[in-house]
């Protein structure tokens, strides 16, 4: 090879070698614009807040003294939501992403269906609390009560759920599915015994994201009706008389974090920013330690597979 | 999956042990959020005094949207920056919606400009016609338009969103008709927006409950109004308001409450704590009280289940404490 021609290839490789550079530069500066911007907020919020985070902050009803305001109808509101939405939300997504994969036959019915999942995915949830308004606060006479809410953040994550599973659902090699059905399994035997436990890492990291993502809704919840104040804990979950008494919770009115903090941001008296910031970053903790949650169950579900 | 579940429980459980098990009477209130405050520290203190054996709620869904719940029958009480309107009246009327009209404070609608701002020494109200009416829109542009004394600076308006009773009350009080308003203006549902926006710019004028204006005086300047032409220039205070002279921005603000309700013990016994502490509750959350009279007229009429609304189905702009108490004495 002549001299000329390895100086050309040479400066080829420069060329690319400068754009692969530029290329890494961009996307570092891209990934920290979001995360600069997100730990600028939640440290701003952390500073602004911290003197409100202590034991009575949590244990405190709203008042309309800042200094002795609290969170507790507003935490205890936004875990029972989550509780009823996972309740809803985990069995019916679960249930057809896997009827989805496994049972579904492929026609244009089908097709319809899985449309629809991925377009609902990214319906603004404002719509839902509208549908939510109607249907169950209305219609289905639930009122403004947990189970409304619950039920409607429910639909809200299904969609996700439900993409979830079918994504872990397919990431499990098609020769388990063949050696399953070869011994003479049949369809629901293969799922309750090898797909569901090789695809359960994945179905929670869905699960847990869905649920992040709900804990910090605000517009739907606002439309059906949560309140602003309220200075009393639902009664506590299957304490009351069964078998009725036992449900008690889920028609009390509440209300939830994102609510609480909007209607402390909102006040005349500057020391409430103070405590909208402190809701507000114990709020973002919540959703970091689901995340966080989501990772470590999935690292760990992982390791217990051997396929 | 089913430990987290049975973890979660465990937690939950241990949340509640303070709570109660048993099924408690409770009184629901939803409406104007000018109202709210002196609602829920009402709210915050009946529970105390009741020891929680009672359950107050306090939703903010507006003047109008508290209405549409109370005709609904789904509220016990609503609270209201402005009497019932002809519409409303209407309508729970039709869904067999009775209900008791109680007045429980004042407000003084407050006119701020920039603190900086060092040529206004009052407004007049026919001023502030100007700067607001419907065809001032792209035309009135600076201070110097409105009044040739003042600089030649850009007008910046910082006003209440359009749902609100506040933006109702202001526009019929200014340029005569409800809603009737320039719309190219900073809108805001959320007073401390308006606050922010008139203490950063120079030029700026704006218009919210007096209450954002006491909470924020190193910010603001308080604009006085002078009602008419010959009138001296009023600034909004308690005092101005109980005499009757901050004209005519200060407004009644009102519960209803749903007579069916009314014979519930609980909503019964929170209203009597509401006209027991309603003033003094007032006071602390930056309104005016109405004087003694009018919260005994209140008890009296709520014993005696007087319904419907003493106002006609309109707002009634300019009315003096004095007048409402003559009206409530009917």
């Amino acid at each position: 090879m002549d001299q000329a021609r390895v100086e050309q290839i040479r400066r080829l490789i420069v060329v690319a070698k400068r754009w692969d550079t530029f290329f890494v530069v961009l996307g570092i500066m891209s990934m920290m614009f979001g995360v600069l911007m997100f730990v600028t907020l939640f440290v701003d919020m952390g500073m602004k807040g911290f003197s409100r985070i202590d034991w009575e902050f949590f244990t405190s009803f709203p008042s309309r003294h800042a200094a002795k305001a609290g969170i507790l109808s507003a935490w205890v509101g936004t875990i029972l939501v989550m509780l009823v939405t996972a309740m809803a939300a985990i069995p019916v997504g679960v249930a057809a992403g896997v009827y989805l994969e496994e049972y579904a036959p492929k026609n244009w019915f089908t097709a319809i269906i899985e449309i629809n999942i991925s377009n609902l995915a990214g319906v603004p949830s404002i719509v839902y609390g509208l549908l939510a308004l109607g249907l169950f606060v209305y219609q289905f006479g639930f009122g403004q009560s947990i189970l409304s809410a619950g039920l409607t953040l429910a639909l809200l994550i299904l969609p996700v759920i439900i993409v979830a599973t079918r994504e872990a659902i397919r990431s499990i090699p098609q020769s388990i599915h063949e050696g399953s059905y070869a011994c003479g399994a049949t369809t629901w035997q293969t799922v309750r015994d090898h797909i569901l436990p090789y695809s359960s890492a994945g179905i929670l990291t869905g699960i847990i994201i869905g649920m992040a993502r709900a804990i910090g809704e605000t517009a739907p919840i606002i439309t059906i009706g949560a309140l602003t104040f309220i200075a009393f804990l639902p009664t506590a979950p299957f304490t009351g008389d069964p078998p009725a008494g036992m449900f008690d919770w889920i028609f009390a009115p509440f209300t939830v974090m994102p609510i609480q903090m909007f209607n402390w941001t909102s006040r005349p008296e500057a020391a409430f920013q103070l405590n909208a910031a402190a809701a507000g970053f114990i709020l973002v903790f919540m959703t970091l330690a689901m995340n966080g949650l989501a990772i470590y169950l999935r690292y760990r579900l992982r390791k217990n597979i051997n396929w | 999956m089913k430990k987290s579940m049975n973890l979660m429980a465990v937690v939950l459980a241990g949340a509640f042990v303070a709570g109660n098990a048993f099924a408690q009477a409770l009184v629901k209130v939803d409406g104007s959020s000018t109202v709210y405050p002196i609602t829920e520290a009402v709210a915050e203190e009946f529970q105390k005094a009741k020891k929680n054996s009672i359950r107050v709620t306090v939703g903010i869904s507006g003047t109008g949207g508290g209405f549409k719940k109370f005709c609904r029958g789904e509220i016990d009480i609503s609270n209201a920056s402005r009497p019932i309107l002809k519409k409303e009246v209407d309508e729970c009327k039709a869904a067999g919606i009775e209900y008791i009209e109680m007045p429980v404070a004042y407000d003084a609608l407050t006119v701020v400009v920039n603190p900086k701002n060092d040529w206004i020494k009052s407004m007049t109200v026919a001023e502030l016609k100007m700067i607001w009416e419907p065809g001032a829109q792209g035309k009135v542009m600076t201070w110097k338009q409105v009044n040739p004394a003042w600089p030649d600076r850009p007008l910046k308006l910082f006003g209440a969103g359009a749902d609100s009773g506040t933006f109702d009350y202001f526009t019929e009080a200014i340029t005569g008709k409800s809603k009737s308003s320039r719309g190219d203006f900073t809108a805001s549902e959320d007073d401390n927006v308006l606050v922010q926006g008139v203490s950063r710019d120079v030029g700026s004028l704006g218009f919210f409950g007096f209450a954002y204006y006491e909470e924020n005086r190193d910010k603001l300047k308080a604009v006085p109004i002078v009602a008419a032409a010959g009138k001296p220039a009023v600034a909004p205070s308690s005092a101005t308001v109980i005499d009757g002279s901050y004209q005519p921005l200060a407004r009644p603000i009102f519960i209803y409450v749903n007579a069916k309700s009314a014979d519930k013990p609980e909503v019964k016994e929170f209203v009597e704590f509401y006209m027991k502490t309603g003033a003094k509750m007032a006071q602390e959350v930056k309104y005016v009280p109405l004087p003694p009279k009018a919260y005994t007229y209140n008890s009296d009429h709520f014993a005696k289940r007087q319904k419907g609304s003493k106002f006609g189905g309109e707002n009634k702009v300019g009315m003096t404490i004095e007048e409402l108490m003559k009206l409530e004495a009917k």
